[in-house]
């Protein structure tokens, strides 16, 4: 207990207050920061809501389709998760960067800094989802078809409900990922003001010796994650009282 | 119909967006041959950034493990006082954007920090060193074993703990004969997690280390340095060992994902 | 090795499981500790054990108090109703796993657990895992376990509630023998009053975490100390306001002293017994009434028959007295 308070309390503690100077709301408001804060949290919204749709497809597929190959697929959705996030930059640099094979070049554009955050993000709602689809009752769909339903109105129906807690709360990880999501972003952003990350900022500010400014950042930073997680808290206690 | 549909845009976006980029690295890393990334590998500033990143791994990996198994039980087998707050503290560092966690390290123990004013007084330097590094890495794998033993630790209960104490085992012969081989599948899986983010760790290191090429990089900084000074060769090579070794433990975590799934839905021991 | 258990009270936030529970249990007999769920028998097992601790009273064995000794030094046995195998030992492993904390000699270690294993017919699985035997196999191999550092009381806990009816009953008698072999203090706790009455020298009866009663089987049976004792051990139905046995109760086509007038409603078949419900003139209470094959086939009876029911027991005095028998059928 002792070494959890130190370990993280006590450096978590420390940003607090280093950002708690008179200038954290000068820093906060300024209209770069402020441009850049609201390009972080809509670029990583979007992540969490396209990770929504395509984790959920992703998680179908694996769960309800058969076919050769399917072993390899389910382990590579890890492989954001075991691979180095520099390694993820590099690796969509090389494809989408200058000298792609694929004859385009996003480097220093929005759009590759969405590619990246929808690297490093892909695994949550799938790993979140998959259980549920696991655990789903085939019956009760068998019910509902031999009531007349169609496929597309068992979807929404049925499964989509059973799995919705699920995918909400894989969507709220994968946004609280890229709200702080660094590595990967640095090479392919250019680091450009209108490609710029939140973290980006907060990494030039601790260059350039600014650590207060950084740590405002920081700070408005973790709070909207640990938000995010509260309310991910809510929805699984939620979920649980309703015997989801 | 639809079905192929959704399978084939399914794989279609995994090709695109993992598969293809990941191929491109192993594609480029070889371009103008094995020479040339044999050299790189093997030059200093590679070997020495491999070691660093060795060096604090071997550091942060065991220190998580024993705390993750300890707290996990703690938490699994005791009332906590203050559970809520130890579970936040434990998922802080996911929550955590890791350049903020580097900052964190970087004001608690700079020459004005609350740490590090002490610290400086006494002539130790951690900050830009590899101390500071490792602790920092410490901080952000600090989760993942105890997220995994926690869940297995509430499935399989108390029964043979109080078994083997009915026997006459004292509490850490029961700990030690009963307790933790029965967690080992999910101690392992989680060790695989905190190795691998240890490896990989990459903007917290950043923050806290005085990036000094050769002597303070790990190889995920090597990597990020070897791409500013255009040495792509290098970059690439480097990338492509830590992608390697990330396959290796992306096999690892699935070979030992469905031993600790089964462990705890049976009690079966792998 | 006798037990002795003192005015222990024991509860779990509001709710009490037991409430002054003293009992005596005779050393070297089976007892079984007998009650409803929830009854609180699975508590003071425990408490017996060492697992709980009790809020108030005392566990003595061989007269020595043991209430605050840990379980590990109390020299106890005990099996858990969900085996509480250790998964990832051997069966071999699991048998010798006492011996091993006590520091056995190896030796001692190899004999001991093979002829254990003997004794509970699992010697060819000794290199299974738990998780590959059947659930017969694994509480005898909980069994050997918990007798391998020879305890001087051996403790159950609902030991066979986990299994199907038929091994339930093999191992029940089982028990009872390997009981007769070696003659180790035993108390289980069981929820079913057949496997109670078939095995158990003593049974107590807790209900509501107290001791309704505690006696032989027969006792309990025959002279159960109230209406719950009597009704929790055998089948039980009213006749005239009193609880009496199914099949103490005589059925006739003619009156008699003392007899009550009732209609036949339903006559079951159950193979060697019939089941006769008849519900009586005066109330509408319908009575049960248990009847051999032999007995029914003599009766001749049809539904809509009126029947004379008399509760036996040997201190009613019945004169006889003959009257027409009426038939009624049933259009």
């Amino acid at each position: 207990m002792t070494y959890l308070g130190l370990l993280v309390g006590l450096p978590v503690a420390a940003v607090i207050s280093q950002s708690a100077h008179h200038s954290f709301w000068s820093t906060v408001t300024q209209s770069h920061t402020v441009a850049v804060l609201e390009f972080t949290v809509g670029v990583a919204l979007a992540a969490a809501v396209i990770d929504a749709v395509t984790g959920v497809a992703l998680a179908w597929v694996l769960v309800r389709d058969e076919f050769p190959g399917k072993r390899v697929v389910n382990a590579l959705i890890d492989l954001p998760f075991a691979l180095p996030t520099i390694v993820a930059g590099l690796v969509l640099l090389s494809l989408y960067g200058p000298g792609s094979p694929l004859g385009v070049n996003l480097a220093g554009t929005r759009i590759a800094v969405l590619f990246a955050l929808l690297f490093v993000t892909l695994p949550f709602v799938t790993r979140a989802v998959q259980p549920v689809l696991l655990s789903l009752e085939r019956d009760v769909e068998d019910a509902a078809a031999c009531l007349g339903a169609r496929p597309w109105t068992i979807f929404r129906r049925i499964i989509l409900p059973a799995i919705t807690p699920a995918t909400v709360t894989g969507a709220s990880l994968a946004f609280a990922r890229a709200l702080g999501e660094f590595g990967s972003v640095v090479l392919i952003s250019g680091n450009l003001p209108h490609t710029q990350i939140a973290s980006q900022v907060i990494f030039q500010d601790v260059e350039n010796g600014a650590p207060q400014a950084a740590a405002a950042i920081g700070v408005v930073l973790l709070a909207m994650a640990l938000t995010v997680f509260v309310v991910i808290g809510l929805v699984t206690r939620h979920n649980t009282q309703r015997g989801g | 119909m639809s079905k192929f549909v959704l399978r084939y845009g399914v794989l279609g976006y995994l090709a695109l967006l993992l598969v293809l980029p990941v191929g491109m690295v192993g594609y480029r890393t070889f371009e103008h041959g094995a020479g040339p990334v044999w050299d790189a590998l093997s030059s200093h500033d590679a070997v020495s950034a491999l070691k660093l990143s060795l060096l604090v791994t071997l550091i942060a990996v065991p220190i998580n493990i024993v705390f993750g198994v300890f707290t996990g039980w703690l938490l699994a087998r005791r009332e906590m006082p203050l559970r809520w707050l130890v579970d936040a503290l434990i998922n802080l560092p996911f929550a955590m954007s890791p350049v903020v966690v580097g900052l964190a390290v970087f004001v608690l123990y700079s020459r004005t920090g609350w740490i590090g004013t002490y610290l400086f007084a006494h002539g130790i330097p951690v900050l830009f060193t590899w101390k500071a590094m490792t602790i920092a890495t410490v901080f952000v794998s600090l989760p993942f074993v105890v997220r995994e033993v926690v869940p297995v630790l509430e499935e399989i209960g108390t029964e043979q703990e109080q078994a083997a104490a009915v026997l006459g085992a004292s509490q850490l012969q029961a700990f030690f004969r009963v307790t933790l081989p029965a967690i080992r599948w999910a101690v392992v899986y989680g060790t695989i997690l905190t190795v691998a983010r240890s490896l990989g760790e990459y903007g917290a290191v950043n923050i806290v280390s005085s990036n000094i090429v050769g002597q303070s990089l790990t190889l995920p900084l090597y990597v990020n340095n070897r791409v500013g000074q255009l040495d792509t060769t290098a970059a690439y090579s480097a990338g492509l060992l830590l992608a390697v070794i990330s396959l290796l433990i992306l096999v690892g975590m699935t070979a030992f994902s469905s031993r600790r799934i089964r462990q705890t839905q049976t009690g079966v021991s792998g | 090795m006798s037990i002795q258990v003192r005015d222990v009270s024991k509860s779990f936030g509001n709710f009490h499981a037991l409430v002054d529970v003293s009992v005596d249990i005779a050393p070297g007999h089976l007892t079984a500790v007998l009650g409803p769920s929830g009854g609180g028998k699975s508590t003071l097992l425990r408490i017996i054990a060492g697992l709980e601790t009790a809020d108030r009273g005392a566990v003595l064995i061989e007269g020595a108090d043991v209430t605050h000794v840990p379980t590990r030094d109390r020299g106890i046995g005990f099996v858990f109703q969900h085996y509480a195998a250790f998964t990832h030992m051997t069966v071999w492993e699991n048998v010798a796993f006492g011996l091993k904390i006590a520091k056995t000699p190896r030796p001692r270690i190899k004999k001991r657990v093979s002829e254990l294993l003997e004794l509970v017919h699992l010697d060819g699985l000794a290199s299974r895992y738990p998780s590959e035997l059947s659930g017969g196999q694994r509480q005898r191999m909980a069994l050997a376990r918990a007798l391998a550092v020879e305890p001087s009381l051996l403790l159950l806990d609902e030991p066979f509630g986990a299994l199907d009816v038929k091994v339930r009953q093999e191992l029940r008698e089982w028990l009872r023998r390997l009981h007769d072999e070696v003659h180790t203090t035993t108390v289980f706790v069981t929820h079913d009053q057949e496997e109670a009455m078939e095995i158990a020298d003593q049974i107590i009866v807790i209900n509501q975490g107290r001791v309704e009663q505690s006696g032989s089987p027969n006792e309990l049976y025959d002279r159960p100390a109230n209406d719950f004792v009597m009704g929790f051990l055998g089948p039980v139905t009213t006749l005239a306001g009193r609880p009496v046995r199914p099949h103490d109760i005589h059925l006739a086509t003619a009156v008699s002293p003392g007899s009550i007038p009732a209609t036949l409603d339903r006559v079951v078949s159950l193979g060697f017994e019939t089941r006769v419900v008849a519900i009586p003139h005066a109330d509408a209470e319908p009575v049960t009434v248990q009847l051999t094959r032999n007995q029914i086939d003599e009766l001749a009876l049809e539904v809509g028959d009126t029947v004379y029911l008399r509760g036996q027991d040997g201190d009613r005095q019945q004169d006889r007295v003959v009257t027409e028998m009426h038939q009624d059928r049933a259009s």
